[in-house]
């Protein structure tokens, strides 16, 4: 039987979730014998060559471009993981939703203090992907199956949540895995 | 300083002693001549009483009747509460905005008129219903709209709208308004003839701790809806330790639907002063509050000229009917437009002239209520109840009513009957009983406590109205066989979102999630899990919250999946892509391509 595939991606994250995942240090290799990659950073696949057993999503939706690549994650992944809590709650990016798309557009590229931008040019190639006017959190956007806490959810936690629905059991995270303060 | 004088800030202060307890006075106060309390206003009241500005102006920023921008002279507050809305008080508001020229929200250019939503401001007997600054107007229609804002336009003087005055005390030289009582059942305690002082003699005749005993042989429960034994709540004030104790008037109906109070404070204001009075012999307290909400401060007047009559006849005062060493008198306190100040502990931050944040229990307010002295707050029924059991005695109390609940309830009952209105009802008294008695044996549900109470539906109107099945702290609303239970649902946790505090969590977020959860069923985008989520959300709120607005605001919710599980299950329908159906692409690229000038090439609309 062909190992079950997993695809990973990063969306308005800051790959962090996807470094916590190579800290699972050694234990790649036994994942490597349980798993193939399919689309990923990890192997630089990038479209889904067929239907996946897990995805993971590291990152909220700040772009066309974010929910693309969701809803894509979502019809080609059995079961769809948000990793980490920009992916779960929209994280540190959520913080612009307070404030309007054209104040940070502005802010960012115009009136901030360490602007240099003497053509005070916003970017606007067509090949950027227009922002949303605010950053969503994966589950307004798909159906999630599964949310793993953390900034990043650490390596054993992953670990152990990926072993648990590979290896067809329940996922019980051990309350040290899942406390934070 | 634009409307108010440093001068007359100065004075408003010293007429409440300088005291920094006595802000809510102040700021209303100030509010009422100035027409908002300004950021200069803030700072000379805080120079006066000798605190921090933030502390007034946290306080002028909780409540809805005060603000620090600038309302014209006269406010219209049209109460958009559910049982206006089904009395179409839609049209009643769009008659307000084409007549003004303004939205909701909005005052006039010449700076007159300021139009304003309410919540309920306990008239849905006689909806739709606004506020004209303390006027109350009632069964409003577009024409009546037009001929008051007329009349406001030609006099600016809310005082001379007035057409035909109510019934009883609402006709008096004292209030002067268009309210109807509507009392529509007379029972044996409320309502009835009674011999006026004659609780009060009999207590004064017997020893402090025997009149808590009587109040206990009669097993009279709090009338405001949770019910707690008001002796035992008498003898924990009266043992807990503190040389100065207050008795608390609570007439702050906020409940949607309640108008029982309104009804009292018109008609049988000075049974319920016997009684505060009764309660203050017995737990040791010679000062008494009656914490009043701003709604009603149309009867401001007819109270305290009723607390002087009792004063000029020694009912209140030093040595009370000639009883050594029992001195006690009563001050009104007036509220400013806040639901949570129904609450027991945020209504005595309240009255401590702070926002109307609840407290953290214990210590219970019997142990360390108002300014940390032990405090009893008693509903204004319940007080009338302590009158008249003093006059006829525990047994005759508890000759009506059920087992467990004796004696009758005051219900103020309204929406799709034909006879709303005030009834005093025995306890247990089935629902199918009250609906034929109000002309509504129709009904598809019955919201019986108010938005959070339980919305109930057929197979319920067996059940009875009393402590131990159907609770309630008088408010009953009908419900058509026509009405969308969801949208009225939807509607009363609108409420919750605009009247919870923000101090936790739980109600703050979770009262908001709850009702996107409600709008996305109604806009047919819900799934089955959706109900589960909203079942598991709600009880997470009802447990988790720190007071019992947020303990129970999840019920609108909570009661109707339970009672109208099918209307909910007709709505919903399993979606099979795995897509968020509320996630609007579109909607959410919109700034973007208005800002870009170019329209999306991986999402073509």
């Amino acid at each position: 039987m062909a190992k079950p595939k997993v695809a990973t991606t990063s969306l308005a994250g800051c790959f962090g979730c996807h470094m916590s995942l190579l800290d699972i240090d050694d234990r790649i290799l036994k994942l490597v014998e349980l798993v193939d990659f399919d689309k990923s950073p990890i192997d630089d696949i990038k479209e889904f060559t067929g239907q996946c057993a897990i995805g993971l999503v590291e990152g909220g939706c700040a772009n066309e471009e974010n929910v693309r690549v969701l809803q894509d994650f979502r019809k080609h992944c059995d079961i769809l993981i948000s990793v980490g809590d920009c992916a779960t709650m929209g994280g540190l990016p959520a913080l612009r939703n307070t404030i309007t798309l054209e104040e940070c557009l502005n802010e960012a590229y115009l009136d901030g203090p360490t602007v240099y931008n003497p053509d005070g040019v916003i970017p606007n190639d067509k090949e950027i992907p227009l922002c949303l006017d605010r950053v969503y959190p994966c589950n307004e956007v798909v159906k999630i199956d599964y949310n793993l806490p953390g900034c990043p959810p650490s390596a054993d936690t992953l670990w152990e949540a990926l072993v648990a629905l590979l290896t067809d059991k329940p996922v019980s995270l051990p309350y040290e895995l899942i406390k934070y303060d | 300083m634009s409307k108010i004088t440093e001068a007359a800030i100065k004075e408003i202060c010293a007429s409440c002693g300088n005291d920094r307890d006595r802000l809510m006075d102040v700021v209303n106060a100030v509010q009422a001549k100035a027409g908002c309390v300004s950021d200069e206003s803030i700072e000379a009241i805080a120079k006066q009483l000798s605190c921090h500005r933030v502390e007034v102006e946290s306080v002028v920023s909780f409540y809805a009747f005060l603000s620090k921008e600038q309302k014209g002279s006269v406010v219209i507050r049209l109460c958009n509460d559910v049982v206006d809305k089904m009395n179409g008080v839609d049209a009643v508001a769009k008659a307000f905005e084409d007549e003004l020229g303004i939205k909701f929200g909005q005052t006039t250019d010449d700076g007159k008129i300021t139009l304003e939503y309410a919540p309920c401001i306990g008239m849905c007997d006689q909806a739709p219903a606004a506020l004209i600054n303390n006027e109350v107007m009632t069964y409003l229609s577009t024409d009546k709209v037009k001929e008051i804002v007329k009349n406001l336009k030609a006099c600016n003087d809310p005082a001379k709208l007035k057409h035909r005055l109510g019934d009883g005390n609402n006709a008096s030289e004292m209030v002067h308004s268009v309210v109807h009582n509507g009392i529509r059942k007379k029972g044996p305690v409320i309502f009835a003839d009674y011999d006026k002082e004659a609780g009060l003699k009999n207590a004064l005749a017997m020893s402090p701790v025997e009149v808590i005993n009587e109040i206990k042989t009669a097993r009279l429960r709090g009338r405001g809806g949770a019910g707690f034994p008001t002796g035992m709540k008498w003898e924990f004030t009266r043992a807990a330790e503190g040389k100065k104790k207050y008795i608390i008037c609570n007439a702050d109906e906020g409940e949607p639907g309640t108008f029982k109070d309104r009804a009292i404070l018109t008609e049988r204001a000075d049974l319920m002063f016997e009684g505060m009075t009764v309660g203050g012999y017995a737990i040791g307290a010679d000062s008494g509050i009656v914490y009043l909400r701003a709604e009603y401060a149309y009867l401001t007047k007819l109270l305290e000229k009723i607390l002087q009559d009792r004063r000029n006849a020694n009912l209140l005062g030093k040595n009370v009917l000639g009883k050594k060493g029992f001195d006690f008198d009563i001050r009104v306190q007036m509220g400013a437009g806040a639901y949570i100040c129904g609450e027991e502990t945020a209504l005595i931050s309240s009255c401590e002239g702070l926002r109307g944040d609840p407290k953290n229990r214990p210590p219970f307010p019997a142990q360390k209520g108002y300014l940390g002295h032990p405090t009893s707050v008693n509903n204004v029924e319940t007080l009338c109840c302590v009158g008249r059991i003093l006059e006829m005695g525990a047994a005759w109390f508890a000759e009506t009513g059920s087992k467990g609940s004796p004696s009758t309830k005051l219900l103020s009952i309204s929406g799709d009957c034909q006879m709303p209105g005030v009834y005093e009802f025995p306890f247990g008294v089935k629902v199918s009983e009250l609906l034929k008695e109000i002309g509504a044996e129709n009904a598809q549900a019955v919201l019986v406590g108010g938005p959070s109470g339980q919305i109930i539906g057929k197979a319920d109107y067996e059940r009875t109205i009393c402590y131990d099945d159907l609770a309630t702290g008088g408010a009953v609303v009908v419900f058509g066989p026509e009405r969308n239970m969801l949208e009225i649902a939807a509607e009363y946790m609108e409420f919750f979102i605009e009247e919870s505090c923000g101090y936790c969590t739980p109600c703050r977020v979770g009262n908001v999630l709850l009702k996107n959860g409600l709008d996305k069923i109604l806009a047919g985008k819900g799934e089955p899990g959706d109900l589960a989520m909203l079942e598991e959300l709600g009880n997470t709120v009802k447990t988790t919250s720190r007071c019992g607005l947020g303990q129970t605001s999840a019920n609108p919710v909570l009661s109707t999946l339970k009672n109208f599980r099918s209307t909910y299950e007709s709505l919903v329908k399993e979606s099979k892509d795995g897509m968020q159906p509320m996630f609007d692409i579109s909607a959410a690229l919109n700034d973007a391509e208005t800002i870009a000038d170019r329209k999306s090439v991986i999402f073509k609309n």
